[in-house]
């Protein structure tokens, strides 16, 4: 009997962004989790410092003159309120998001966010501390997980879904992009044997900090290179945070937007999404490694931003403007 | 009957006031004896543990509500008290029926001062009260209201004496809250009180948001097949936020905030994802004066332009009407069995309270003379706010209220100090009698509907007869017997 009823243009935006919040959270806890595991003994606060590149926070760190050691990198994600790229302000602009859809959510959907937010909002710096540290990213993981389990399970699947769904996904490309961009910021040593060993355990650093170890050993020729590892990330539809099958996810969701809902305004942007594709798929990863992996992590961060403001144009815009992308172009006028 | 020392009741005294689980009253007494002696069975310390895990669960639940008389706005959720207050069903007769009329008198007044004015031209009630009224809008002159319903949601404060009698203290016309709590109290006692409920005959509360959605679709504007009915909400700042929520949820209608409607040649759209749809019916809670800034208050930024100008055009309709404030003024409230009498041809079957009108100079004298009696309230304000209550009032306190009667006489009225019935509450020190009252809930379409029972507010200091939840109160889940039969 499923009518098609209208979906306020306020709440699309704000499906998009609650989603989007959520899966930098999630995602956030991993870079953190992972950087601990594979600090380089003795030169901590360079290898805490890489997680301030990937996350293009130099700048923030500069202006506001933060010592960069690696206690000082932990505080400005998981603790400081004022950064708007850490957890605590994600969190929070997630639950302010959920707090406008609680008449389209799920009570359970809210429920639970108020609730990890609340939690949240008790980490004190001893939970930095140690082997603590692991314990709280795997907390902020689960309670994001939790989070993707209840929706799937509870929130109706109209086009609230779907921008739910989109919001997400280019969250979770641009996330597996930055991860991608930390071997560029790594420093190893300048050749030989130790430079091979340097560089597998890095590479075996970010495959764990998007869940892909396993897998991509499963799927990977014995003797891998780091070419191998990056074609995993961006382009094997089987591997759930690679760029490819986040595009080709929200193709479909887009597709969808448009036949069943009707929504016209979907062509800007399953344009730029076909271009993301060609970009991914248009030449071989040898290639795009020998013309310089961060010039094209770069490229495509700039058409997930140009993708994601064909959807807030065609949906979201007439009423609420974005405000000017940021460097990341992930931040929400509120 | 006896009870032990380790019934929960054992200590309970009722004092002088009548208590709504332990008073005698029409029926065989059987339903409250059930009720008690079912949480003795529970036992004062899971009786504790429960009602603790029910407010845990309000506030994991989000349901709360937002305080601003402090330095900052502070979520609070609304006390739960976990021992229900108990309506008989022939108690439920006659105040479901005193509320109907009190309605269909509301409304018949509404229309009356702004069309012709019979009731003033008659002399029954002052022009000056009406016309002079800060509540009075000269805009609403001659509107077209479809089936005279200004009110279409009506809060109705009810108190109840020493010797039982239930009384209107108080109408609530404009946009009447609580009733969210009504639903999610009962929810909250099924799932933390099986066991008390088992087998209980009670009226339900759960109908409220199809009732309501069926009015609001019936006041739609005239030959709209479909209409689609919104909810207008101020946001997530005000503080009735969640019984938004509640009601758009329940409703299944979009819950709206000014900016997400645009109005265009006299017609209101909303902005979804495909465009601009059409709206028919807005529920809003809203105050008037926010409604429309090229009609009232210029800087609102909450309402939506225009709005009012496509309601005169018939487009789209307003719950409730624009104006109704007048209606459920303090000071109109003393006319009410009047105004009952002159449109209905009946007697009030909900009595008033005595009520002392200071702008009358017999009511101000006899005000002045009794302060340390009575309770002094302002006539344009709600939540509690600037009352004093005589016997409870410092010297300092009635001066400074004497002060301000002989300063502005007309924005104050005076009622005797009722005693409030009270209903046993669960305290730090055991079950104790705490005051209470009803608000029952009345949706009006085209026809009236009660919901069975209504919000039970309960003031959870000792001796305090103040019950809004502003001022530290609390509620409880009002059961409505469906017959006299026992469980």
């Amino acid at each position: 009997m499923s009518r098609h009823t209208p979906l306020l243009a306020r709440y699309a935006e704000g499906l998009f962004w609650m989603a989007r919040y959520l899966e930098r959270v999630e995602n956030l806890a991993r870079l953190v989790d992972v950087t601990q595991t594979f600090e380089a003994p003795g030169r901590e606060a360079e290898s805490w410092f890489g997680l301030v590149r990937i996350n293009a926070d130099e700048a923030t760190f500069a202006e506001r003159d933060i010592e960069p050691s690696a206690e000082a990198v932990k505080r400005f994600y998981l603790l400081d309120p004022l950064n708007p790229t850490g957890i605590p302000a994600s969190l929070e602009s997630a639950r302010f998001n959920a707090r406008t859809l609680r008449p389209l959510i799920s009570t359970e959907m809210w429920m639970h966010l108020n609730v990890f937010h609340r939690d949240m909002t008790q980490i004190a710096p001893e939970d930095l501390q140690g082997d603590n540290l692991s314990r709280l990213c795997r907390l902020i993981k689960e309670g994001v997980q939790t989070h993707t389990g209840i929706t799937e399970g509870t929130f109706f699947r109209d086009q609230g879904w779907l921008f739910y769904q989109l919001g997400r996904l280019i969250e979770r490309a641009d996330q597996t992009t930055r991860l991608l961009d930390i071997r560029y910021h790594l420093l190893v040593p300048a050749a030989g044997e130790e430079r091979r060993v340097a560089e597998l355990t890095q590479w075996g650093a970010v495959l764990r900090g998007a869940a892909g170890y396993h897998a991509f050993r499963r799927v990977a020729p014995a003797g891998f290179t780091p070419q191998d590892v990056v074609a995993f990330l961006l382009t094997d539809t089987a591997f759930p945070r690679s760029v490819l099958l986040c595009v080709e996810q929200m193709d479909w969701l887009l597709g969808q937007l448009r036949s069943r809902y009707g929504l016209r305004g979907t062509v800007p942007a399953l344009e730029r999404s076909e271009e993301l594709r060609a970009g991914l798929l248009g030449r071989p990863v040898e290639r795009i490694v020998a013309d310089g992996l961060h010039q094209f992590l770069d490229g495509v961060q700039r058409d997930l931003i140009l993708l994601a403001g064909e959807i807030g144009t065609a949906f979201f815009r007439d009423w609420r403007p974005l405000a000017e992308p940021s460097s990341q172009g992930q931040s929400q006028s509120a | 009957m006896q009870f032990s020392p380790d019934d929960p009741f054992h200590d309970y005294d009722q004092g002088a006031y009548f208590c709504e689980l332990t008073s005698p009253r029409g029926d065989d007494g059987a339903t409250a004896a059930a009720i008690r002696a079912r949480i003795g069975a529970i036992g004062l310390d899971a009786l504790r543990a429960r009602a603790a895990a029910a407010e845990t669960e309000l506030i994991n639940l989000g349901i709360t509500f937002t305080v601003y008389s402090e330095a900052a706005a502070i979520d609070r959720i609304l006390p739960f008290d976990c021992i229900p207050r108990l309506v008989t069903a022939a108690e439920w007769t006659g105040l479901e029926a005193g509320v109907r009329q009190r309605v269909a008198a509301l409304n018949a007044f509404l229309h009356d001062i702004y069309h012709a004015g019979h009731i003033i031209r008659d002399g029954t009630i002052p022009a000056e009260l009406v016309y002079g009224n800060a509540n009075y809008r000269p805009e609403m002159k001659d509107f077209p209201i479809r089936f005279g319903t200004y009110v279409h949601i009506c809060g109705t404060d009810i108190v109840r004496d020493a010797a039982g009698t239930f009384m209107v203290l108080e109408d609530n016309a404009r946009t009447p809250s609580g009733v969210s709590y009504v639903v999610e109290n009962r929810h909250l006692m099924s799932r933390a009180f099986p066991d008390l409920m088992a087998g209980m005959k009670l009226r339900p509360v759960d109908d409220y948001g199809r009732r309501l959605l069926e009015a609001m679709a019936e006041i739609a504007p005239e030959g709209v097949m479909d209409p689609q009915v919104v909810l207008l909400s101020p946001g997530i700042y005000n503080s009735a936020y969640f019984e938004h929520v509640f009601l758009a949820r329940e409703m299944g209608v979009p819950l709206v905030e000014g900016p997400d409607l645009v109005v265009e040649d006299d017609r209101v759209y909303m902005r979804t994802t495909a465009g601009r749809r059409p709206v028919h019916t807005i529920y809003r809670r809203i105050g008037d004066d926010f409604l429309d800034p090229t009609v009232f208050r210029a800087e609102s930024l909450l309402g939506v332009p225009g709005l009012i100008g496509a309601w005169r055009r018939g487009t789209v309709t307003l719950a409730n009407a624009v104006g109704t404030g007048v209606a459920d003024d303090k000071a109109v409230y003393a006319y009410m069995p009047r105004i009952i009498r002159y449109y209905l041809g009946e007697e009030a079957i909900l009595p008033n309270v005595e009520t002392h009108i200071c702008r009358e100079p017999e009511g101000l004298a006899y005000t002045l003379d009794r302060l340390d009696q009575l309770v002094v309230k302002p006539v344009g304000e709600s939540g509690g706010y600037g009352i004093t209550i005589g016997p409870r009032a410092s010297a300092a306190q009635l001066a400074a209220a004497r002060a301000a009667l002989i300063a502005d006489p007309s924005n104050w009225i005076s009622q005797p100090v009722i005693s409030l019935s009270v209903g046993p509450t669960l305290t730090e020190q055991g079950i104790r009698p705490r005051h209470l009252d009803l608000r029952p809930f009345a949706v009006t379409g085209r026809d009236t509907w009660v919901l069975p029972g209504g919000l039970s507010r309960v003031a959870m200091k000792e001796g305090s007869l103040v019950v809004n939840s502003s001022q530290g109160g609390g509620s409880k889940d009002t059961w409505v017997l469906d017959t006299e039969a026992t469980p």
